[in-house]
């Protein structure tokens, strides 16, 4: 398909990022005494997406939220740039990566320019006007300039999705999370939200995505990880992932989804 | 037709009526709704800290919300009235004279203020825990978060179990003329009450009655309509769009930036 290949084309106008580096180290996340997330190593070069790919409850998601804390890790250390950010302040941990949930969760009552605004208007203090001026932007950067003035509720799933996406980039992040962004979209709004992932991340931005779409892992992703019951079974490019699998579990896994 | 006769005399009378109107426009509406709209303004900035309090994740902060609540809503209105009204007489005469009208109110507000919380905890917990989540992803306090994003929302979901709030407080309002109000201060029931005692006849405390389902019966009515308009909002008409599409749309913008 033509994500890949568009690198070329990419117009001279598009807002090109600065991903930061990401590494875990050892991350191991817990609910009480449960441990979900065992143990997790995994280094995210800057500018580069890593897709987590696994079956249900492996611990995908909960790995995700304890990147930017939202379930603060048990042990371990997280690295963002280099440095540790387990002993930042969360909110400002959070103001630097940004994260696009399975069901967009946008702010029904407000506009799409509204829910794009209002943290940088209110998290990062910029004036309204300036706060309006970056969310038309990145609107327009998420094919919505047409939209902007739609409610959540007017919106397309791919859409809203797209909206959430700009909402995100609006606070300039360092890397992005994508928790199975395009699970709840119907099949045919899929493409376009996927789209605009890989074009994110051919303009340089860090990214991590758990994903059930195997195609985009593929063809998007520079490392792909297998989780399965907490733990990283199995890490590598797209194609030893997909094409040489070393593991049963990952095999079994690709049998099943591919 | 004796009994026809019998009924319109008790309840009907419009001489008796006419003569109470004056009186229950100028003086026992005006009471009624002073009552009732100080209360409930008390009670909902009340109503709100406790909602606040009453979901914080720190059980020594909602304790104390729980207690104030589990009171208030568990005792007879009446009770609560007679207590705060007669009980605390000596401090609200140094405050605000020998009237027990305030005292009223602040009884009236601390009825009010449970149920209110109760019913602005259950419209914030109602929010999907997504908006929450979404808010801290973006950096924002829990603080803010909840200020800007999931307490509006909660809101609007109980306008309507607000305005009947409201009704009970304008019906719970009448109690208040147990602590002896003065003429001036009389509210509907009391000021058709003292008519009828008068008269020996209960028509004004119909036509006080009458009063009470005028402020009461449009406000319901009212509260729907508000209601569907909050939750739908004035929609963006669209035509009929197609997923599609939806590529395009990135493509289009592409062909745009680069025609600029």
């Amino acid at each position: 398909m033509s994500t890949i290949d568009n690198k070329t084309t990419t117009a001279a106008d598009e807002v090109v990022y600065e991903g930061s580096s990401l590494e875990l180290e050892g991350v191991t996340l817990a609910y009480g005494d449960v441990e979900v997330v065992r143990n997790v190593s995994l280094k995210v070069a800057p500018g580069t997406t890593t897709c987590v790919i696994g079956p249900s409850g492996s611990g995908k998601s909960t790995l995700l939220r304890g990147i930017n804390r939202l379930h603060e890790p048990k042990s371990g250390d997280v690295r963002v740039a280099g440095r540790s950010v387990l002993k930042d302040k969360p909110d400002e941990l959070r103001r630097r990566i940004g994260m696009v949930f399975q069901h967009f969760n946008l702010f029904p009552d407000h506009t799409a320019l509204e829910n794009v605004a209002l943290a940088p208007w209110k998290v990062k203090g910029q004036s309204k006007a300036q706060a309006r001026q970056v969310a038309e932007d990145r609107l327009r950067e998420v094919g919505l300039g047409e939209r902007m003035d739609h409610r959540p509720r007017d919106l397309s799933g791919g859409q809203q999705q797209r909206v959430a996406i700009a909402r995100a980039l609006a606070m300039h992040p360092e890397v992005m999370l994508f928790d199975e962004a395009t699970s709840a979209l119907d099949p045919e709004l899929v493409k376009g939200v996927l789209r605009l992932m890989a074009d994110l991340c051919q303009r340089g931005m860090t990214m991590v995505v758990v994903t059930h779409e195997m195609g985009f892992a593929r063809k998007v992703a520079d490392q792909v990880v297998f989780m399965d019951e907490g733990e990283v079974v199995e890490a590598g490019t797209p194609d030893d992932i997909f094409d040489n699998p070393q593991s049963d579990r990952l095999r079994t896994f690709l049998s099943e989804v591919l | 037709m004796e009994f026809l006769d019998n009924l319109g005399r008790t309840f009907f009378d419009v001489e008796a009526m006419a003569e109470v109107l004056p009186h229950l426009l100028q003086t026992g509406l005006v009471n009624t709704l002073v009552l009732s709209i100080s209360a409930t303004i008390i009670g909902v900035v009340v109503g709100m800290v406790l909602a606040v309090l009453g979901i914080s994740p720190v059980r020594w902060v909602r304790a104390p919300a729980r207690i104030y609540t589990d009171i208030f809503r568990g005792l007879p209105e009446i009770l609560t009235i007679l207590l705060i009204g007669q009980g605390f007489y000596w401090l609200s005469q140094d405050l605000f004279g020998p009237s027990p009208y305030p005292l009223g109110i602040i009884a009236l507000s601390l009825i009010s203020s449970a149920y209110i919380g109760e019913i602005f905890r259950s419209g914030i917990q109602s929010v999907e825990k997504g908006q929450m989540e979404a808010c801290r992803a973006l950096g924002m306090s829990y603080g803010r978060a909840m200020a800007l994003v999931v307490v509006p929302q909660g809101v609007r979901r109980v306008l309507p179990a607000l305005v009947n709030q409201f009704i009970s407080i304008v019906k719970a309002s009448s109690l208040v003329y147990f602590l002896g109000l003065m003429v001036g201060e009389r509210e509907l029931f009391r000021v058709g009450q003292d008519a009828a005692v008068l008269t020996g006849n209960l028509s004004p405390l119909v036509l006080a009655g009458i009063f009470y389902l005028i402020i009461t019966v449009p406000l319901t009515h009212l509260v729907n309509f508000i209601d569907q308009r909050f939750r739908t909002g004035r929609r963006k008409p669209t035509g009929p769009t197609s997923g599609l599409k939806e590529v395009t749309e990135l493509e289009d913008k592409k062909a745009v930036g680069t025609a600029s």
